[in-house]
């Protein structure tokens, strides 16, 4: 490919880059024991998350910022950070009518209207802007099957005793420096509970969108699904272009009973930064999901194409004899964006299986890592893992890292792991140019077939999004 | 009136000159063949006209349908017109043909001004073309060219000629790699959709595909020039006799 063609192709735009005027209410910047009591007051907490918040801070203060992964940053300034930033609402409102206009504007222009004609699309959604859940929708109707979904917020109010059994259940604030941070000073989330034998009658759905300067998301996510539950989770996220960068460290915890599933759904679209690297979201997730019971399964999906810094391994523990746990990904990186990424199998239970497919995908000058661990315990008799791990490459200043770690303690087990790296041929290119494709769409085409395997296992609707979105991410890379 | 005029063309790749200096007409309603020896820059003909980058022009000109041609990008050439059935079909993994050849429709449509087609309308349309060459509906939704065998491939460029009904079709060695009878089925399905308006450049080693589709020119390139042209007996000759008596002939 030729190198004009290569860099017409890395000036892609940022097409939800707008910044809502609304007004706002902040906590002074700086992270001390004061600004999360601040938080915790603001929101009206009971002494249990209090406790559990400032356990979580001093155990943070005696860590250190990680530096194994292989992507590259200045240190962050903790103190310079706002750490809770609301629409200024004196009260919650009550129904979708009360929410302020510009705020459901922002969320018409993301394509996510608020209201009841979302029920049409069969989807529920919260929406947490910066750090507070603004709306969820449909929750009656959910209520109906008995299905609980609201902000994590609210679920702290009103169900203290799932919340208590829950909460740090699968993901521990010992667990990392970015989930004891988050376990500090989170402020907002979705909460969702699937109650025994009930199959959700839609999906459900949380937006994220950063507004605020200078200020972190830290929002938490807990799902759990109880015997025999389903439910399909989606979680889509965007923000405004700015300068600085802005961190996001986010928290998801999945717990699953006996024969119950859950499949997670992630479009992360964060502000990637300009073409010469400047601003973008640093996206630092611990996303992890727990098997408990006999025959559950998990299933992760991510479309991941945006933010300057992606780093988050979305993983599994499958406790439970015969449960399931499934990584689907692709991971696009353009100008200087870099991705570190992949998945976690932890094999515990007997006959346990895993399936990781990573696609990853790097144009520009950025820099795209999978790592991934396959973990199978003494315990885990016949379990089963299968890694494919693919990474397609546009033009030549970019990177393609694969760094897959298995660590087996039975015989029995049997782990697969294959690898390919290609690149975009011209070949394949001029075939489509000679039928009439233009190369911009072409590649778009190109990437998009490379990436099926992993798009075909979103919603429809979602799938529609991420095609769309995976030809915008490399508008620009080739021409 | 010319659909496509060559004149003095010469182009290098890698700083080798392949083409060095060819003159070609083609007039609507008109096939012409063309052989040679391999080596003897046929592919790079198909190339340069269809615009692969990695070639260079150092000289002359091409003029289609009116237009300059080496003025136009690649896929502009395509939805003027230009159809290359490749010697070599790429493969694109998880692309599914009729997703892709709608792409490509509706992206010549959208040249033209007409009107898109939608995917209902659309499916029925290919159904029709498939039968033209026989080609099973199955292959309408695998992914382009991924693990079609070699003759399959070649129908499925056939396939796509027919879909897009270029006005000038180029056949880089589509009956290589073809039996008997997918050879008759691939040139009954050109002899379907010729007409007077369009035109076919048919590259070939073998006099037996023009058995089936008869050409009004042969020309015989060799060394990058066109050395000789004829009617169709000519190809006959040079089954009896081989390319040795116009290469060399003095002997
Ligand atoms: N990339 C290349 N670099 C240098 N020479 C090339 C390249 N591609 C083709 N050629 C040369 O160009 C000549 C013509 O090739 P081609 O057009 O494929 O011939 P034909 O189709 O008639 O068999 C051959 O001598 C071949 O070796
Ligand atoms: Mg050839």
């Amino acid at each position: 490919m030729s190198q004009e063609i290569i860099d017409k192709y890395t000036s892609g735009e940022y097409k939800y880059g707008f910044v809502t005027n609304i007004e706002q209410e902040f906590a002074p910047k700086g992270l001390t024991e004061e600004t999360i009591k601040f938080i915790s007051q603001k929101k009206n907490e009971p002494e249990f998350i209090l406790d559990f918040r400032l356990k979580a801070f001093d155990f943070w203060k005696k860590m250190k910022q990680p530096n194994w992964q292989k992507v590259q940053f200045p240190d962050i300034d903790f103190q310079d950070i706002h750490y809770y930033a609301a629409p200024a609402v004196k009260s919650k409102p009550k129904s979708l009518d009360e929410i302020d206009p510009e705020i459901r504007d922002t969320y018409n222009k993301l394509g996510i209207p608020l209201e009841e004609q979302m029920m049409l699309a069969g989807i529920a959604v919260d929406a947490v802007l910066d750090s507070v859940s603004v709306a969820t929708t449909y929750r009656e109707r959910l209520a109906e099957a008995g299905i609980i979904f609201c902000s994590i917020s609210e679920a702290i109010q009103d169900y203290p005793e799932l919340i208590k059994k829950y909460l740090g259940s699968v993901v521990p604030y010992t667990d990392n420096y970015y989930a004891a941070l988050n376990s500090a000073v989170f402020t907002d989330g979705s909460f969702v509970f699937i109650p025994k034998g009930v199959r959700s009658p839609m999906e459900l759905s949380t937006y994220f969108r950063i507004n605020a300067a200078q200020t972190g998301q830290f929002e938490r996510t807990l799902i759990v699904a109880d015997e025999g539950a389903y439910v399909s989770y989606l979680e889509g996220c965007t923000a405004p272009m700015r300068d600085e960068n802005q961190l996001h460290a986010a928290i998801v915890e999945i717990f699953v009973h006996k024969d119950a599933e859950v499949k997670y759904s992630t479009v992360q679209n964060w502000y990637p930064g300009d073409k010469e690297g400047k601003g973008g979201i640093y996206n630092f997730v611990t996303k992890r999901g727990l098997c408990a019971g006999d025959n559950s399964k998990i299933s992760w999906t991510q479309v991941e194409t945006g933010s300057a810094i992606t780093w988050k391994y979305p993983s599994c523990v499958l406790k439970g004899n015969n449960s399931v746990g499934e990584f689907y990904s692709v991971a696009i990186t353009n100008n200087y964006q870099q991705a570190d990424t992949g998945s976690k199998m932890i094999h515990i239970g007997e006959n346990t299986r895993s399936r990781i497919v990573s696609k990853g995908i790097s144009a520009g000058k950025s820099d795209n890592s999978y790592r991934g661990l396959v973990k199978i315990s003494k315990k885990a008799k016949n379990a089963r893992n299968f890694t494919q791990c693919d990474s397609l490459l546009i033009g030549d200043k970019c990177g393609a890292h694969t760094f897959p770690y298995i660590e087996s303690e039975n015989p029995s087990a049997t782990v697969e792991h294959e690898a390919t790296t290609s690149k975009i041929s011209d070949d394949a290119i001029f075939y489509l140019n000679q039928r009439g494709i233009s190369t911009e769409d072409a590649v778009g085409m190109i990437v998009n077939g490379y990436a099926r395997e992993v798009i075909m296992q979103l919603p429809m609707e979602f799938a529609v999004e991420a095609q769309k979105l995976l030809s915008i991410s490399l508008e620009g890379s080739v021409g | 009136m010319n659909l496509l005029k060559i004149n003095n063309l010469k182009a290098k790749i890698n700083d080798n000159e392949i083409l060095h200096g060819i003159n070609l007409e083609v007039k609507p309603g008109e096939i012409h063949a063309i052989m040679g020896p391999n080596g003897s820059g046929k592919s790079t003909l198909a190339s340069v006209l269809a615009g692969k980058s990695n070639y260079e022009v150092t000289e002359g000109s091409v003029e289609f349908n009116g237009k300059d041609l080496l003025e136009l990008a690649p896929d502009e050439r395509a939805k003027e017109g230009l159809f290359l059935a490749f010697q070599y079909p790429v493969e694109i993994p998880g692309v599914s043909n009729v997703n892709f050849l709608r792409t490509a429709l509706n992206e010549h449509k959208k040249y033209r001004g007409e009107e898109l087609m939608e995917a209902g309308t659309f499916l029925k349309f290919v159904r029709e073309k498939a039968k033209i060459i026989q080609f099973d509906n199955k292959y309408l939704t695998r992914p382009v060219n991924e693990g079609f065998s070699g003759g399959e491939k070649k129908k499925n460029e056939i396939f796509q000629m027919a879909v897009l009904e270029p006005k000038l079709a180029i056949l880089d060695e589509t009956d290589s790699g073809l039996d008997i009878d997918a050879l008759k089925i691939v040139a009954d399905g050109v002899n379907a959709l010729r007409n007077e308006n369009n035109a076919y450049i048919v590259i070939t080693h073998y006099q037996r595909l023009l058995n089936y589709i008869v050409p009004d020119f042969v020309h015989i390139l060799y060394n990058g020039k066109i050395i000789k042209t004829g009617g169709k007996e000519l190809a006959l000759e040079l089954e009896e006799k081989g390319y040795d008596w116009i290469i060399n002939p003095e002997n």
